[in-house]
């Protein structure tokens, strides 16, 4: 059988999918046994032109991660698509926007302010900021435009499946892979994971009535190992969020963020998310409940954790 | 044309339809901003139809439900009490200005407080001004 043509590429991210994929440790030779690996920056010497060169749908299968943040990322997305039978999204920052995605509270001006002039560690004495060209003696040097607006790979390109996670875990990768390998991939749209409804049916912890007079970040509390985090008064997003990973971050003792996206039916995880806090508060004195509001800091960076871009809003309107 | 304030009421079919309805047969004049959807419970109003709302063009979001203590479902309200202050606590960092969501209690016989609780938030709305989502779209999402 003809070697299957693989390609892997990131985009906003931040290195932690490639290490996901490479974490399938000797699974890998298994991979490269049935197919060829035609681009993947992080790991062989490929050029742009190289792909650019590559007909139409020559590659079978693109791994995509990283969100969508520059002109640069989002012609790369486009390109691959051209060349690829099949996209894969991959990881939370490509699926949903991500941690990058988080960016979408603020615009371009506000982010450039805040990275190249106000942190605390800058010293940028000309205020000079990134521009997409400047003239040099040897000519006009560019650099890719960064968008206000992070969007997610299926609101760049069409994509044929989404691999959850921040990173996927090993579990999930290989469940992928392998289908890939058998040439056995579920009908074009799914989401390939364990299919398991929510992150809490997966939770070893013991469950009660939930009723919570104060919430804790959590660094503030050491929490029980047993009890559902919730109940505890950590946000936990279990409730909102894809099962599938096994429960990984609750068996660390800490909650989880939602990285495997939103549970099946639900379109807004971090509207779903909210609900799910807000019903749990034990009061009904308007006084009180403001005061246990007051301890969740940052709701949107809570709820939206990885999927702000794909979120019904999208994106903070800033004036 | 001028703008005229566009405002989403969510209001409980057991009480606050109930006292809508009362200012309209009584005719006690209210703004004519609000779209009226009817809602079983105030509690029906899940924090994803406020954000939609908002998405698809409202200025404005009012939800109306029974008084504390006399929701049909008994423990309707008190989760939507619970619930909207987060939401707008949020909506902020959206954006979206506390304001622009109001939550208040009308029972079915207080036809008045209906039409006050409209016109007070038909106003506030106005001096708040348009409210358009930007949902990232055109030239790269500018805002
Ligand atoms: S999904 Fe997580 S691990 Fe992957 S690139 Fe994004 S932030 Fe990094
Ligand atoms: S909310 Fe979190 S801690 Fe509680 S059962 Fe669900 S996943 Fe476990
Ligand atoms: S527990 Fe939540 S945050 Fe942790 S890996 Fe699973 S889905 Fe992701
Ligand atoms: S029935 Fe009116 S608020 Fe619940």
């Amino acid at each position: 059988m003809a070697k299957i043509k693989l390609a892997l590429y990131w985009a906003s991210s931040c290195g932690g999918c490639e290490i996901a994929q490479l974490q399938i440790g000797e699974k890998l030779l298994k991979l490269i046994d049935a197919a060829d690996i035609v681009f993947w920056p992080v790991a062989i010497d490929v050029k742009y032109k190289d792909v650019e060169a590559m007909p139409e749908k020559s590659i079978d299968v693109c791994l995509f991660n990283g969100a969508i943040r520059t002109s640069e990322q989002e012609h790369m997305a486009k390109m691959l698509r051209d060349k690829s039978k099949t996209m894969i999204s991959y990881g939370a920052c490509a699926n949903y926007g991500g941690i990058p995605g988080l960016g979408n509270l603020y615009n371009r001006e506000m982010i450039f302010n805040r990275a190249y002039l106000e942190t605390q560690s800058t010293d940028n004495e000309k205020g000079v900021t990134p521009q997409t060209s400047i003239d040099v003696p040897e000519g006009k040097l560019s650099l890719p435009e960064f968008f206000d607006t992070v969007r997610s790979l299926p609101q760049t390109v069409d994509v044929d499946y989404i691999i959850p996670g921040c990173p996927p875990e090993e579990k999930t990768t290989w469940l992928a892979l392998e289908a890939l390998i058998q040439n056995k991939l579920p009908p074009k749209g799914s989401i390939i994971s364990h299919n398991v409804k929510a992150v809490c049916d997966d939770c070893p912890r013991t469950k009660n009535e939930k009723k919570v007079k104060k919430f804790y970040r959590p660094f503030e509390i050491e929490p029980d190992q047993e009890v559902c985090l919730l109940e505890q008064g950590i946000l936990c997003a279990g409730v909102a969020t894809a099962g599938g990973c096994g429960a990984m971050c609750l068996k660390a003792n800490m909650p989880c963020t939602g990285c495997y996206g939103p549970v099946k039916g639900v379109t807004d995880q971090g509207a779903h998310f909210l609900s799910a806090v807000a019903s749990i508060i034990d009061s009904t004195d308007p006084e009180e409940i403001a005061s246990i509001i007051d301890d969740i800091a940052d709701p949107a960076g809570t709820f939206y954790r990885y999927s702000l871009p794909d979120s019904l809003l999208r994106r903070a309107k800033v004036s | 044309m001028s703008w005229e304030p566009r405002i989403v009421g969510f209001l409980c079919s057991w009480c606050s339809y109930r006292g809508a309805d009362l200012a309209g047969t009584s005719r006690i004049p209210s703004a004519p901003n609000v779209k009226v959807i009817k809602v079983p419970c105030s509690t029906r109003v899940e924090p994803a139809f406020v954000i939609k709302a908002f998405q698809s063009g409202a200025d404005g979001v009012l939800i109306l439900g029974c008084h504390p203590g006399d929701c049909h479902y008994i423990e309707g309200n008190y989760k939507t009490m619970r619930r909207v202050p987060l939401l707008k606590k949020m909506l902020k960092q959206f954006g979206i200005e506390e304001e622009r969501v109001r939550l208040d209690w009308v029972s079915a016989s207080e036809g008045e407080k209906y039409a006050s609780v409209v016109n007070e938030m038909t106003e506030k709305v106005r001096e708040l001004g348009p409210f358009k989502a930007n949902n990232g779209e055109g030239q790269h999402g500018k805002n």
